[in-house]
């Protein structure tokens, strides 16, 4: 009877020390995810918490030193909610904080954060003010006004052309503020802006500003704007039979869907965009399907954000040296630092950060070819 | 000691049950915040219950006491969000006024000003109006409040304060402070559970004083026969726009402590959902019942959080509950065995006291 107690006694021992040794290897990592899973804005909110669950499942197969358990906090697009959510995800336990998905409660959360040091990695909030005067936020989209820069960037990598006309909203934050820098960066890069026009929320007609640029014979036409004006600009040079290259940002996304508009206008349009769902390249091909297949749904620009935050939050946390048993402050700082040397190749680009906050990656162009986005 | 007639003492003791109960939760908190043993999530949400509060008894004075169906509530509330934002901002920036307390004392202050103005310029047209067509009225204005704010832009900069409407003409250098659809920006956070404590027992004086007060009486006369109140010469536009002004000045005030608790306030969170939410905080509290608005602010501010357990159900369920407790409140059997209740403690309490004074 004792020899068996002896040899049972043993094998609990033996047992337990596996244990260990197993739980030794993978370290937990807790990351909240904080966007809009309910509300008026719940598409996108779920898009990145599809995108993110995505990755969590890969990394947690791949069996690498950490893993993650994931924590969901809806927001629902509300500045006073998300503060809850936030609170809430660190109650939970949260280290860190993938979100928020939005760019005004993003604002917000992050400014508590600043004050609590918590580190946010948000997918898609874009606006300035989402990193402005905080050091614990850093963003995986570009920044609003970055993306001109990116796009004259892109134009004069690609050779596109030299002579470029600029159409804008003279009444809204965001078609300025790319304006803005597009002009800056595309001075320096040796573009040549030969025709300059506004017009606001209310026009409807397009004749001067599209006349403007034809008659001073720009190869590109920048379009800074969302897609509802550029679909009426593109059926104005239709009309005059002018055929630049029209370039986009990212509210150009969405043109295709446009009721009433005749998508074949667009064929030929580039537009600014990190992912694109049916590029052939192998790693956004392996998300697509795995996304697809959890969700039936294909993947929009946000999902592959968030999939890519998940990885960038792993590789910071390595370099870091997180381990299971730090606090949310204390991985603050240290993620912070890790940050600004850390390289990530992820299914939206390669990408580098600085202190503000703001990432640095190759700018990407898709082209609309017989109704569909594609990648040169 | 006074002979005090029955009402009269009726009243006193529901007053002191209401300010003991908000002072004990305050005390309970305060020690729970020194100890450590508060949550994050509770924590939070101490200063948006006191601003939820304060909006529920305001209103609850326009509803309950004046019995005029206002549906702008939330209007006045940004009228005092985006004040309180502008003059902490302000006194900040060009004033270098760095305590904290004193900058949100004149922000509350001035808040609740500039929401009483608003007030009084709503309620002149208004409060001619009667019934529906008020109900209608100041929904519009809650809304025309919303739509201006949306196109306002306010700046500082040297001292001077720099206003814009529809366009954005300010000077280059000007730090903004209100920037249009983006709402309030970059607040200082200065907004304090212990100035929300204070704030709601301020509201309570005001709104317990006015209720029981010579003017109070008049505001509930209008309420019960306006041509019987009239007949007896009780000038009752005058009186309806006391309740309306003061409920407005106090959504004011909490609207500035509710600004300064974040740091950036948008013109959304104000919008007819956030009034129609306040009046559901009165509604289910009980007209005319300030205790009741209390706890039921409370309890439905902290609802949605307790539930986050279900998840994406849980504004289901928060509807689910809502419907229930409304259908328990109305039901007479509920309703008879909650005055048992009731009476059973008021007599013990009675009794005490009479012990007491019998025992001087």
């Amino acid at each position: 009877m004792k020899k068996l107690f002896a040899v049972l006694m043993a094998a609990v021992m033996l047992m337990s020390c596996t244990a260990v040794l197993a739980e030794g290897e993978a370290v937990t990592l807790k990351i909240a995810h904080i966007g809009p899973t309910t509300g008026a804005a719940a598409l996108y909110g779920l898009a990145t918490l599809h995108g993110a669950e995505v990755a969590v499942e890969e990394v947690n197969a791949a069996g690498g030193k950490y893993k993650i358990e994931l924590i969901n906090e809806d927001d629902e697009h509300n500045v006073e909610k998300v503060i809850n959510a936030y609170n809430a995800a660190l109650d939970a336990g949260a280290q860190m904080i993938l979100g928020t998905t939005t760019s005004k409660p993003c604002e917000a959360a992050g400014a508590q954060g600043y004050v609590d040091r918590v580190f946010f990695l948000t997918p898609s909030a874009s606006s300035t003010a989402v990193t402005e005067d905080k050091d614990n936020v850093y963003q995986i989209c570009f920044s609003d006004p970055n993306q001109g820069a990116a796009s004259a960037q892109y134009i004069a990598e690609h050779k596109l052309g030299t002579k470029i006309a600029v159409i804008y909203n003279n009444a809204d934050v965001y078609s300025t503020g790319i304006r803005d820098t597009f002009v800056e960066k595309g001075k320096e890069l040796g573009l040549e802006i030969v025709s300059e026009t506004t017009f606001t929320d209310e026009t409807t007609d397009f004749t001067v500003q599209v006349a403007d640029a034809q008659n001073k014979g720009a190869e590109i036409v920048f379009l800074p704007m969302y897609y509802t004006p550029a679909s009426m600009i593109l059926q104005t040079a239709a009309a005059k039979e002018y055929k630049p290259i029209f370039f986009g940002v990212d509210g150009m996304d969405g043109i295709l869907s446009v009721e009433g508009f005749d998508t074949s206008l667009a064929e030929g349009v580039m537009l600014l965009t990190p992912f694109v769902a049916t590029s052939a390249d192998e790693k956004v091909a392996n998300f697509v399907s795995k996304y697809k297949a959890a969700y039936n749904e294909v993947p929009i620009q946000f999902a592959a954000d968030a999939y890519d935050g998940i990885y960038i939050l792993v590789e910071a946390a390595e370099k870091a040296g997180i381990t299971a048993e730090m606090e949310a402050e204390e991985v603050c700082d240290l993620m912070i630092a890790a940050m600004q040397e850390i390289t990530v190749d992820g299914i939206t680009g390669s990408m580098t950060w600085d202190a503000t906050g703001a990432v640095t990656k190759t700018p990407m162009a898709a082209t609309i070819v017989n109704g569909e986005y594609v990648f040169e | 000691m006074m002979k005090m007639s029955k009402s009269k003492r009726k009243r006193l003791i529901y007053n002191c049950v209401t300010f003991a109960l908000v002072i004990v939760a305050f005390i309970v908190l305060q020690s729970m915040i020194a100890n450590k043993t508060i949550t994050r999530s509770l924590k939070g949400q101490l200063v948006p219950i006191c601003c939820w509060v304060v909006m529920a008894v305001s209103l609850n004075l326009v509803i309950g006491i004046s019995g005029e169906l206002s549906l702008g509530h939330a209007g006045f509330m940004s009228v005092g969000a985006y004040t309180g934002a502008v003059v902490s901002g302000w006194l900040l920036r060009a004033f270098d006024m760095q305590d904290p307390t004193l900058r949100l004392v004149v922000a509350v202050a001035a808040g609740g000003i500039l929401a009483g103005i608003a007030g009084t310029l709503i309620g002149i047209p208004v409060l001619r109006l009667r019934g529906d067509y008020l109900a209608i009225v100041t929904l519009a204005f809650g809304e025309i409040i919303r739509n201006l704010v949306n196109v306002l832009y306010i700046g500082t900069a040297n001292g001077k304060l720099y206003f814009s409407f529809l366009n954005k003409e300010l000077p280059a250098d000007v730090t903004m402070l209100v920037d249009g659809a983006k709402g309030a920006v970059k607040i200082k956070p200065i907004s304090t559970f212990t100035a929300g404590f204070v704030l709601i027992i301020l509201t309570l004086i005001v709104v317990l004083n006015l209720v029981n007060s010579r003017a109070g009486r008049a505001i509930k006369a209008c309420r019960d026969n306006r041509i019987a109140a009239e007949s007896m010469g009780v000038n009752v536009t005058k009186y309806k726009m006391m309740a309306f002004v003061t409920a407005a000045v106090l959504a004011g005030m909490a609207g500035a402590l509710y600004g300064l608790n974040s740091s950036t306030v948008v013109p959304t969170q104000f919008t007819f959902n956030q009034s129609i939410n306040v009046l559901v905080f009165v509604v289910l509290g009980g007209l005319g019942n300030v205790l009741g608005s209390i706890i039921s602010a409370t309890l439905l501010t902290v609802l949605p959080e307790i539930l986050r357990a279900f998840a994406d159900y849980r504004m289901l369920v928060y509807a689910v509950v809502l419907i229930l407790v409304m259908i328990a409140t109305n039901n007479p059997i509920i309703r008879a065995w909650l005055t048992r209740l009731g009476n059973i403690f008021r007599h013990k309490f009675q009794r005490g006291t009479e012990k007491g004074g019998a025992a001087r």
